[in-house]
């Protein structure tokens, strides 16, 4: 089992909104040890994609802006049809993991074959999380357990590495970031094997001017509520 | 009395068969239906204005304006679920769209177009 084979036939999946500032440092720390990175550049008005481009990530381009989900989603479908890669990593744009957990992480999948890693803040190390975000993430996990059935230690982390199995169990219909929720359903209901990994989360000023507010959890917990009420489309 | 049953099963029922079912041809010959009999009720109280407050009385509410007030609510509230339901599959199928193109568009690293 050599290590640097199975980072060769993984997948790095980058979504990217408006990081010009971030992504090229991003692109180029993964580009040292995975080959294949794309980027999804979801409908940016600056130039995240030239940059991603130029640090040597594949481009896939939104015209308009869909939300991080639907970016997944289709950095899912191209893993699926234009590569075979044996694995795919999630990871986001703006700089609050480290490539060395994503490296980690895929060590692991390997060792254990299981079909998804999730990268965990809560058995790792979080730098600088502000109060108000630890107590709501708190709350999201009780939820996330409570109506998947698995307990995960941390909920709403972008750091993940999926196999390819997992990855065709995906389909996410979640645009915005509801997709996290909707990723840990699939688990249960595609009864996926999983596992989880310490990483270190990195909130810098850039990552929290940047990030999601934590009103956020009100529409994402509208998008779960319409999505299941909703008929099967 | 018969006017609360009446708005809050209507509502309730709206509700539920507009999130359970799938637009189909059914449902849409009776949304049009529905809105040519609202349309005929607002002529008719136009044409006589009487019948609005008899139909009033003979449901259990005061006055006429009332019972138009009232028929309005389940209206708007129908109305608001089918656009948001609508405006959903629209932005499905947006997202289906973009998905499509981005693929077909895939740019490799600009040092392939470049080096070798």
């Amino acid at each position: 089992m050599n290590p640097s084979a199975a980072l060769d036939r993984t997948l790095v999946v980058v979504p990217t909104y408006n990081e010009a500032a971030m992504v090229g440092s991003v692109v180029t720390g993964l580009r040292e040890v995975f080959t294949h990175v794309v980027c999804v550049d979801d409908g940016s008005h600056d130039d995240s994609a030239a940059d991603a481009r130029a640090a040597g990530a594949t481009v896939l381009r939104h015209p308009v802006n869909l939300g991080q989900g639907a970016a997944l989603q289709t950095g899912f479908d191209y893993a699926l049809r234009h590569t075979d890669a044996s694995h795919v990593v999630t990871f986001d744009a703006d700089g609050q993991y480290l490539v060395s957990d994503a490296v980690a992480m895929v060590e692991l999948i390997e060792e254990t074959g299981v079909d998804i890693v999730l990268g965990s803040r809560n058995l790792g190390r979080t730098e600088g999380q502000p109060f108000a975000r630890r107590v709501l993430m708190a709350a999201a996990l009780r939820f996330s357990r409570r109506m998947t059935g698995i307990e995960l230690t941390d909920t709403h982390n972008g750091l993940r590495v999926l196999s390819r199995t997992a990855v065709a169990a995906m389909n996410l219909r979640q645009r915005g970031m509801a997709h996290a929720s909707e990723i840990e359903s699939r688990i249960a209901s595609a009864a996926l094997t999983w596992r989880e990994h310490p990483v270190t989360m990195c909130y810098s000023d850039y990552s929290r001017g940047k990030g999601q507010s934590n009103l956020n959890a009100l529409n994402i917990l509208f998008d779960l509520a319409s999505d299941r009420i909703g008929a099967p489309a | 009395m018969i006017i609360r049953v009446f708005l809050l099963a209507s509502i309730v029922l709206a509700v539920v068969w507009l999130l359970r079912t799938r637009p189909s041809g059914t449902r849409l010959a009776v949304m049009r239906v529905a809105g040519f009999l609202v349309a005929a009720g607002a002529a008719a109280s136009v044409i006589a204005p009487g019948l609005v407050t008899d139909a009033a009385h003979l449901v259990g509410v005061r006055e006429g304006p009332n019972l138009i007030l009232y028929v309005l609510v389940v209206v708007f509230v129908f109305t608001t679920i089918v656009q948001s339901l609508r405006m959903r599959d629209l932005e499905r199928r947006l997202a289906q769209v973009v998905r499509a193109q981005a693929l077909a568009g895939a740019k490799p690293p600009a040092a392939v177009d470049t080096g070798r």
